[in-house]
């Protein structure tokens, strides 16, 4: 290919800040220091399997496969919807899903802060029609809400993006078959936008588990989430060595779950991760 | 005495104001292998999806086997589609694909794999059961789809444009053995197309389309024998459109001449269209011709030489064997029936 150079910069700015930071998180995760130098160990990751670490991993997980199979619920309808209006409809539709992008995550986050606390927008206007108070601010189930409120247009996208593709001929060839509404969706349209679900999975579930800003603010801190510990053994106690270990952990999970997904997408021409 | 099987009335079908058919009405009987032909735009595939049930018309009414299926949706039709593109299920192999509206109806599976079978060895493609849909040739898919419609065994088969994406070899192979399935199953096969050599070498009878508007129907000879206007006339086959005038019955001026002709029932002095087949003009020793033209350009052709000679200031294009060089004299003939006289379209009608 010719005009190879101007790639150039992105390899640079790859390797500075991808490549490098990487390497160095390696570095840290398998390696102690103490007052007579490095030594190389794999201590580190020795003391992940531990009961209660593994209880946060699995926590983790929970809260991010509940919150992604949220989106996913509530985001394909709505990627439907978006993709069979009139054009011009259609457009004002994405624009109201991006709009809210273009706010800072963490004062989107804090907004819900004030909506939901215990005498928030929500709890004044229940009390003001003599309703019983809503206290779901830090609890699962605030966290879970933070994490769809966040990621849902990360699970409509891609979703809706594959629809859009589909060739109408296709739906009215089964319709043609013989087939009726449900069983065009379920025999052509939803195999069809596969491709568009499993990169809106992995989307959605790849910050879900790695968030520490929904689960510090919305879950108060009292339910600790991976993303929160390795948070703390960097800034709190101040153990890079583990912190990065628990890192390359989660850096290798995430591969696996999203090559596992990749794979099922890859007859279907979509895009992978790799 | 044969059933008519579709029979559209009075249809008219608008797409944001701009009307796309307008007032057609034609029956179609059982068994019969007819085709829908006309420029692109002029409202066919429209007609062949309102027969499918994928547009719904803005009035009049279709009726299958005598009821009224003009608001019935497509999935509850007996008619099945042949799409352009094929619009074949890229996820699924071809088994899939075939059993497609099988498997919809909740048939036996092992009668499906039987029925499959069938349908593949009817289209020549025995064994292809697990190929992928990306595995094939344009031909390939097309004969897939082909067998994907039949094995539903439907009542009509509606086809539009199935052949336009093959090379010119393989849609004249195609075309044959579409009329053979259709004659081996007697299923009623509505075809769409452009090509008016394909229409007249498949059809029992052709439908001529413009601007959503019915021109004529008849059977391939009427057609082309008689067409009935001059956009007929030229649209099927080639030929030279004068100007002329009708003096009595049987006998028409044009091109400064006097001629015997067949028809007859204008008014006197009546301005018509004379239409001429390019293979009816024959070609003579310019003594022995009643017109006597210049050659202005020989091509050859294959089977004959295409020649555009001059008369005064009219041009006939003549399909002859014989060949006279360019720019020399010739004679010419044109027999009372090779004489097509055609009433001129008034212009008011056309927009």
């Amino acid at each position: 290919m010719k005009n190879k150079w101007i790639a150039y910069p992105y390899i640079v700015w790859m390797i500075l800040f991808t490549v490098v930071p990487i390497l160095l998180v390696l570095f840290y995760s398998i390696t102690f220091r103490d007052g007579l130098g490095i030594t190389f160990t794999l201590e580190n990751y020795k003391r992940f399997f531990d009961p209660v670490y593994i209880g946060v991993l699995v926590h983790s997980i929970n809260l991010a496969l509940i919150s992604t199979a949220i989106c996913l619920l509530l985001g394909y309808p709505m990627a439907m919807i978006i993709a069979k209006s009139p054009i011009g409809y259609r457009n004002m539709l994405i624009l109201f899903f991006v709009i809210p992008m273009w706010m800072n995550f963490l004062l989107r986050t804090y907004a819900w802060m004030t909506l939901l606390e215990r005498s928030g927008l929500i709890n004044k206007f229940l009390a003001s029609l003599n309703l019983p108070a809503f206290n779901i601010m830090y609890s699962n189930s605030a966290v879970v809400l933070g994490m769809v409120y966040n990621f849902l247009p990360f699970m409509v996208l891609p979703i809706y993006s594959v629809l859009i593709k589909i060739d109408k001929n296709l739906i009215e060839a089964a319709e043609d078959l013989g087939a009726d509404g449900l069983k065009v969706f379920r025999e052509v349209i939803f195999p069809l936008s596969l491709p568009g679900v499993v990169s809106g999975i992995i989307m959605v579930f790849m910050p879900a588990i790695t968030t520490f800003v929904i689960s510090r603010l919305l879950g108060g801190g009292q339910f600790t989430l991976i993303g929160n510990l390795i948070e703390q053994q960097f800034l709190v106690a101040g153990d890079w060595n583990f912190g990065s270990a628990i890192s390359m952990l989660m850096l290798v999970l995430i591969l696996l779950c999203s090559s596992v997904m990749g794979r099922e997408d890859k007859d279907e021409g979509g895009v992978g991760l790799w | 005495m044969e059933r008519n099987i579709i029979e559209l009335r009075n249809v008219c079908k608008d797409f944001n104001g701009h009307r796309a058919l307008n007032d057609v009405g034609f029956y179609v009987r059982k068994n019969e292998f007819i085709t829908l032909l006309g420029p692109s735009g002029c409202g066919k595939t429209t007609t062949l999806r309102l027969i499918g049930g994928f547009e719904q018309v803005t009035s009049g009414e279709i009726l299958f086997e005598g009821t009224d299926i003009t608001s019935m949706p497509p999935y509850k039709r007996k008619v099945n589609t042949v799409f352009q593109k094929y619009a074949l299920f890229p996820h699924m192999n071809v088994f899939d694909n075939i059993s497609f509206g099988l498997k919809v109806k909740k048939m036996d599976k092992r009668l499906i794999e039987k029925k499959v079978k069938e349908m593949l060895s009817l289209v020549n493609l025995k064994g292809f059961e697990k190929r992928s849909i990306n595995s094939l040739s344009g031909g390939q898919q097309q004969r897939i789809a082909i067998a994907r419609a039949l094995i539903n065994e439907p009542e009509v088969l509606l086809l539009d444009e199935p052949l336009g994406a093959l090379d010119l070899k393989l849609r004249k192979e195609m075309q044959i053995e579409l009329k053979r399935m259709q004659q081996k199953l007697g299923i009623t096969f509505i075809f769409v197309t452009h090509d008016q050599e394909e229409a007249l070498t498949m059809s029992d009878k052709i439908i001529v389309m413009k601007d959503g508007k019915l021109q004529q129907l008849g059977t391939p000879e009427d057609i082309y024998n008689e067409p009935k206007n001059s956009f007929v006339a030229d649209f099927i086959g080639e030929s030279t459109i004068i100007d002329g005038i009708m003096h009595e019955d049987y006998l028409v001026e044009f091109a400064g001449r006097k001629f015997k002709c067949l028809d007859k029932g204008f008014m006197k002095k009546e301005k018509v269209d004379v239409v001429i087949r390019p293979e009816d003009i024959k070609v003579v020793p310019t003594r022995e011709g009643m017109l006597t033209v210049t050659v202005e350009s020989v091509i050859f052709k294959g089977v004959h030489y295409e020649m555009m000679v001059r008369s005064n200031k009219h041009v006939f294009k003549i399909h002859s064997t014989e060949m006279v060089h360019a720019s020399q004299e010739a004679g010419i003939i044109i027999g009372p029936n090779d004489i097509h006289i055609m009433k001129k379209e008034r212009v008011a009608d056309e927009k």
